[in-house]
């Protein structure tokens, strides 16, 4: 079975009229996972017993007519900071290396509910910060378009996964743009709901409140799929919230823009950006034109200040969320005479570089004299980004932009630059730090590599981002040119 | 915005991490130019500006305080992740000493 290039919605269809079972499906998922475990390692854990029981399961309901969900029996891969019952949890640190999940995260019973079928976790970079994969203790993922490049990051594994055909759909997590990089990078659709439209109970918190779980997919229809069965109120996590009626996803997505305003922030369109990059994101903008839609443009007039504000809320946040990691009661623990000590060498060992420079900024930028000058100071500008927004919204129903600035780079490449690394999540931190939905569809190669285009939307009218992307995609005959030759 | 060697150690410190010798020099770099980029808010107009914590506005989520037991297998688990253990006790250093 040719697993690459298939959506779920294909396999459902096929489960439905008997063309093959679950087991086939995801022997064959399994197949490609594992063997691609030396090439592009999208994998650090693959559950193969695990997911042949599930996927006998699901075909004992189907043959007695009781399927869960419209994707029972649909293989799934897990990025490695969500916990699955059993299963080593490792966010791609050392300090968690041998740390074995004693729980499913909400996001992961749902899928289980819905009959899905968990193939394993993928790599990361460390506590998915990052936009590279490099950065875990597993080793580097690597791009299924170019073995020699990165795949993005942090979500790297789950983009991978789906781009090369060893998951048809994946979750990652979004924090400031971990999965629209890494989807646009490898040529898959990557979605970041809303803040508080899934819950986070169970997900390793890398900044929490900008973290969100979303779907890696091969088209937009399977992305609104998997978006449905994982979103919701969830008693566990306080922030995650009752969906309105307004803001629930319609049974079909449809994909209607005629009329439709885009809005087309000028502060984005500066520099900065590859040429390839911004004639591909170009020739989206037109294809929208042809289909009706009217493009505006529009001004979000503090997006300068937007990666800054990021990059002091996120270490701020992350470095109060990893104190957690002191291998007292899980985790690594290095002995050491003190139990201050013991915190300072399992801390020191446990953690790679960037998770510890990001955990000084933010307990610098913290600190007793510093906190005004930085954390109070960006959440102030934190607000005014938000209301650029706000105000933006008010003229034009979505905003359109590049996800990434550049295709995927050399892997090394930017390893010893943090700052250069940081400036890949120039178009997508904005939407974290305003909690707005976005999604990243590819629009075309450059180089021969994908390219990203970001539609971002209003709190809670993801309806509204899936609907363009769908258009979009309909457009343009579906994604099936971005499947990557075989590695 | 460039830190010095002690103020790196000192935050180093505070966060309770420890950094082998040859890299105190790079940390002390790397971290001094995020400093001095995300320095530029500094000349952001904040007055009366409200700070924003969280983009969805959720208050006072509460709920009635009752203990629910974890599924036995669950707590096996957790007792099982213990760096060292007596019995299935967590053990660790005096915090008192």
């Amino acid at each position: 079975m040719e697993t690459k290039g298939l959506t779920a919605s294909d396999i459902a269809k096929d489960l439905e009229e008997g063309k093959f079972s679950s087991r086939d499906v995801t022997e064959a998922y399994l197949g490609v996972a594992k063997g691609n475990t030396e090439s592009t390692h999208a994998y650090v854990d693959i559950d193969e017993d695990g997911a042949l029981a599930a996927a006998d399961e699901a075909d004992r309901r189907r043959s007695k007519g009781k399927t869960l969900s419209c994707l029972d029996g649909v293989p799934i891969a897990i990025k490695d900071n969500m916990l699955v019952t059993g299963r080593r949890a490792t966010a791609g640190s050392n300090i968690l290396k041998e740390y074995v999940a004693p729980y499913d995260a909400t996001a992961v019973v749902r899928v289980r509910k819905a009959g899905l079928v968990i193939l394993g976790k993928t790599n990361m970079d460390e506590y998915a910060m990052g936009s590279s994969t490099e950065s875990s203790c597993h080793g580097v993922t690597r791009n299924p378009w170019d073995t020699e490049r990165v795949p993005g990051g942090s979500s790297g594994g789950s983009a991978v996964a789906v781009s090369e055909g060893s998951a048809p759909i994946a979750l990652g997590s979004d924090t400031g743009g971990s999965i629209r990089q890494p989807a646009a990078l490898c040529g898959t659709v990557g979605f970041k709901p809303t803040y508080g439209r899934v819950s986070r109970y169970g997900l390793i918190a890398l900044a929490s409140s900008l973290d969100q779980i979303g779907p890696f997919a091969r088209s937009v229809r399977d992305a609104t799929d998997l978006l449905r069965i994982i979103e919701g109120r969830d008693s566990n996590d306080s922030t995650s919230v009752d969906l309105k009626d307004d803001w629930v996803l319609p049974e079909s997505i449809g994909h209607d823009v005629k009329g439709l305003k885009i809005g087309i922030p000028k502060e984005y369109f500066v520099s900065g950006m590859e040429d390839g990059v911004e004639a591909a994101v170009r020739s989206g903008i037109e294809r929208f034109k042809e289909l009706g839609a009217e493009i505006k443009e529009i001004s979000l007039p503090h997006s300068d200040y937007a990666l800054a504000t990021y990059y002091i809320i996120m270490p701020c946040e992350a470095s109060s969320n990893l104190a957690r990691f002191d291998g007292i009661r899980y985790g690594t623990r290095i002995p050491a005479d003190t139990l201050e000590e013991t915190y300072r060498k399992s801390r020191g060992a446990g953690f790679g570089k960037e998770a510890r420079r990001r955990i000084m900024i933010g307990t610098y930028a913290l600190s007793a004299g510093y906190y005004d000058a930085y954390y109070l100071r960006a959440m102030k500008v934190r607000r005014l980004i938000a209301n650029d927004f706000t105000k933006a919204f008010v003229d034009v129903d979505c905003i359109l932009s590049p996800t990434a600035p550049t295709v995927a780079w050399r892997l090394g490449e930017m390893m010893d630059d943090p700052l250069s690394m940081y400036l890949q999540d120039i178009f997508t931190v904005s939407v974290n730090v305003a909690g707005l939905p976005a999604i990243s569809v590819p629009c075309g190669l450059s180089d021969g590599l994908p390219v990203g285009l970001q539609l971002i939307g209003r709190h809670f009218d993801d309806k509204t981002v899936l609907k363009a992307a769908h258009a979009f995609e309909q457009a343009s005959g579906g994604f099936t040119e971005f499947i990557p030759a075989t590695v | 915005m460039s830190l010095t060697s002690e103020e790196v150690e000192k935050i180093a410190g505070l966060a309770r991490l420890e950094l082998a010798d040859d890299e105190k020099e790079s940390f002390r770099e790397n971290i001094s130019s995020v400093l001095e980029y995300v320095g530029k808010l500094s000349k952001v107009d904040v007055e009366d500006t409200e700070p924003m914590s969280h983009s969805v506005p959720v208050l006072n989520v509460l709920r009635e305080d009752e203990a629910v037991p974890c599924a036995k297998g669950v707590r096996d688990q957790v007792v099982d992740s213990f760096p060292e253990s007596e019995d299935d006790m967590l053990k660790v250093k005096a915090v008192f000493s």
